[in-house]
């Protein structure tokens, strides 16, 4: 209803003053406080009704509550943070557990030179660096260069 | 077949896989985050393009000469930094002590270092980066007072990542996630020097070579920036005026040597894994040039971003300008633009002056944006971490500089701890059948244990100290000793002799004139210069505080008596142990030639050793 509405103080910007009555109370106006609470709380409808945002409709004195960002259950950090000490963990535990082997086959074969040595009756023959024994002597292996000999002969 | 593993092992020393590895291992440990954050940040303020002559100046007379020194000692002696000096000479045994005492220092707090880099690292895997926003205050009307009145990349690294303290007095709580990010450097440290040269011979190729990678791709994407030539003409462009300086004479100097990492002891370990017929020479050289190199191709996307950096920040500044006197002069959108902003700003002046003194504009100079530098962890966790927030698909940009920040690090860690790991070795303060994995494993230990002290509120002042005492002074006393140790008392002609058995021939002119004289005297200059301006200059700190009435400027405070008498503890025990030791020996000496029955021993001689 036009009465409702009054023109006072133009400036360049659109702006307004309001007040708001309760028409079942007798056209009372209704305190500033419980205006300002009602803004506070219904801002996002009073935007959207204008089409606005809290950045382009500004109501003085009335600080707009600002939606805090979106965070996940658990922070982010955490679950990069796990999978990089995971990744770590486990390649300490490879190395370690390759160190013992190692070490673990290292002693095996010096007790077992040992050994070997001990018993006088058994000689190691050494060839090239290599116990005999540990030579598969049943597989043998094919030396290219008698291989080829086959060639030497004219096929008929 | 396979060929037992003790053959490849002479003398049960373990060796180098090739000499790739070695030289890698060499470079990954001198090409540090100095390179990066240090080395561009002189430049910077001395003078552009001119102070690259001081710096090659300083690199031909002082960093070449004695890293060939520190690698034929190794190389030659075949120990670690203790051993080598106690054989030179029990006297200069201390030489040996001291540099092992500053690669244990150093090693406690660069570590913490790259914990930051770690925690910034997981943290990039967000959107919004974490540092790009502020966050709300408790009743959600506005943001954090802090944030607000700093910026959102200050707060988040003095607030979120160090919750620093307004005084080094304060120490503060420990900061739990800062204390999970360290266990995990130190499990990375652990994983790659488990089995000494071994496991780092192996992981040096991913660390030394991977931030070569990431510094081309940032070039080739920082030179597309807008603003990347302003920030490069500004870096470059050479002001001769500044040589009349000595203080740029002086930081040349200090930083081709702290660059290099001399006197650690870290290069003679590296070295001492060596065979013993192996050009050092042209090692030496190659290393020294590759350096330097780095720190200049490093230079260029540094300031290609900050050129980008501040050229937004103008744009920015402008843009709020604009807006304002559109707001008050009703003007349409779209009438100034940036290109005729001076224009319309010099009409309005002269005919709407009050109302433009009104609006209080703020000045716009992109000199002035330009003349912000920055060095060190500002220079990487503030600025850099403001320009990637202003480039498109920065979580991708994040991550590759936090790990090119990491794997820079990590192989200096590599050597720093292979200068505390070797000597230990040798002095068989454990039982030989102690495996290398518990050695290794304790000394991480330790040091994680004493370096929970920087994950404190108050640990990054502590950081500071630390790197301003105890990894500069010590160094310059103790690379002193060691040229006039090798020049003097082991005597030149013999190492000379013991240089042409390894290399094949003769060190020329150059290396004896700067072994005997240029090096030395250059040294002691430098450190007498070092010492003067530390002296001179009261030590203060600037403290983050944010109830300071000039915040988000940082507070100047003066470090009370007994943090000045922990300074000083830093600086003088690494070099405490040159007289001391040579002392003692010199009572023992006294003593023994009172009982002539015992025979002195006999002087050590290079060549001895590979006969």
């Amino acid at each position: 209803r036009i009465s409702n509405v009054l023109l006072c103080n133009v400036t360049d910007r659109v702006s307004f003053w309001f007040v708001v009555t309760d028409s079942s109370k007798n056209v009372t106006t209704v305190p500033g406080s419980e205006v300002e609470a009602a803004i506070r709380m219904n801002r996002n409808r009073i935007n959207s009704a204008f089409l606005l945002s809290d950045k382009t409709l500004q109501f003085l004195k009335i600080t707009s509550t600002l939606s805090p960002p979106v965070e996940p259950s658990t922070p982010v950090w955490l679950i990069v943070f796990g999978v990089v000490l995971c990744l770590i963990v486990a390649g300490i535990v490879v190395l370690v557990v390759t160190g013992i082997q190692q070490r673990k086959k290292k002693n095996k074969e010096s007790t077992e030179r040992e050994n070997l040595e001990e018993k006088g009756e058994v000689t190691v023959t050494v060839e090239n660096g290599i116990p005999c024994e540990a030579l598969d002597l049943k597989a043998g292996h094919i030396n290219g260069v008698f291989a080829a000999d086959d060639e030497r002969f004219t096929s008929l | 077949l396979s060929v037992p593993s003790e053959i490849s092992k002479e003398d049960g020393r373990p060796k180098w896989d090739n000499k790739f590895q070695y030289i890698l291992s060499c470079i990954g440990f001198a090409v540090g985050l100095g390179n990066v954050w240090r080395f561009p940040y002189l430049c910077q303020i001395h003078g552009g393009g001119a102070f690259l002559i001081p710096y090659f100046i300083a690199l031909l007379f002082e960093g070449i000469p004695l890293l060939h020194l520190e690698l034929a000692l190794g190389q030659c002696l075949r120990k670690g930094s203790i051993g080598a000096w106690n054989t030179i000479s029990p006297y200069l045994g201390g030489v040996g002590v001291g540099s092992w005492m500053v690669s244990v220092l150093v090693s406690l707090y660069y570590n913490t270092v790259l914990t930051w880099v770690m925690w910034y690292f997981i943290n990039s895997f967000q959107e919004p980066l974490p540092w790009s926003v502020c966050p709300l205050n408790e009743n959600r009307t506005g943001l954090n007072k802090e944030c607000y009145e700093s910026t959102a990349v200050s707060y988040f690294w003095y607030r979120k990542t160090l919750n620093i303290t307004p005084d080094v007095t304060e120490s503060g709580t420990l900061q739990w996630w800062l204390i999970l990010c360290l266990a995990t450097c130190w499990a990375i440290v652990y994983l790659c020097t488990i089995r000494g040269i071994e496991t780092t011979g192996k992981a040096i190729y991913v660390t030394a070579i991977f931030p070569y990678l990431v510094l081309t791709i940032f070039l080739i994407h920082g030179l597309t920036l807008p603003g990347a030539t302003d920030g490069l003409a500004y870096l470059f462009t050479p002001n001769l005026n500044i040589l009349k300086n000595p203080r740029v004479w002086l930081d040349a100097a200090t930083q081709i040597f702290f660059s290099l990492s001399l006197a650690f002891g870290g290069l003679i370990a590296f070295s001492s894994y060596n065979p013993p017929k192996n050009d050092c020479e042209k090692d030496a050289v190659t290393v020294a040039i590759v350096n330097s190199v780095t720190s200049l191709y490093a230079s260029i996307p540094v300031f290609s971003v900050l050129g980008f950096k501040a050229t937004t920040g103008y744009w920015d500044c402008l843009d709020r300008n604009i807006i304002s006197i559109i707001n008050e002069f009703d003007l349409p959108e779209e009438s100034i633009m940036r290109q005729n902003y001076t224009a319309w700003i010099s009409f309005l002046n002269s005919s709407y002056p009050e109302k433009i003194a009104g609006l209080k504009l703020k000045g716009c100079n992109l000199q002035e944006f330009l003349d912000q530098s920055v060095s060190g962890t500002g220079l990487a966790f503030i600025v850099f971490t403001q320009a990637i927030i202003l480039m498109p698909g920065s979580q991708a940009w994040a991550i590759l500089f936090f790990i090119m920040l990491f794997s820079l690090g990590l192989s200096s860690m590599f050597g720093n701890i292979e200068g505390v790991f070797t000597p230990l070795l040798e002095l068989q303060i454990v039982p030989k059948s102690m495996p290398k994995e518990i050695l290794s494993g304790i000394i991480c230990l330790i040091s994680f244990l004493i370096a929970l002290c920087f994950t404190l509120g108050s640990g990054s002042y502590w950081i500071d100290i630390f790197d301003s005492y105890a990894s500069s002074v010590p160094l310059l006393v103790i690379a002193f000793f060691e040229v006039i140790g090798v020049v003097y008392v082991y005597k030149i002609k013999r190492f000379s002799k013991d240089v042409k058995q390894m290399t094949g021939r003769k060190p020329n002119l150059y290396w004896q004139i700067t072994w005997r004289f240029i090096s030395p005297l250059l040294l002691l200059i430098v450190f007498m210069a070092f010492v003067t301006l530390q002296i001179l200059k009261p030590s203060s700190y600037a403290a983050w505080n944010p109830k300071y009435e000039g915040f988000p400027m940082k507070e100047e405070k003066v470090y009370p008596p007994w943090v000045l008498a922990i300074c000083v503890l830093l600086a003088v025990l690494p070099c405490v142990f040159v007289p001391l030791v040579a002392l003692f020996h010199l009572i023992k000496r006294m003593r023994r030639s009172e009982d002539p029955s015992l025979v002195p021993p006999e002087v050590f001689s290079c060549q001895g050793a590979n006969s």
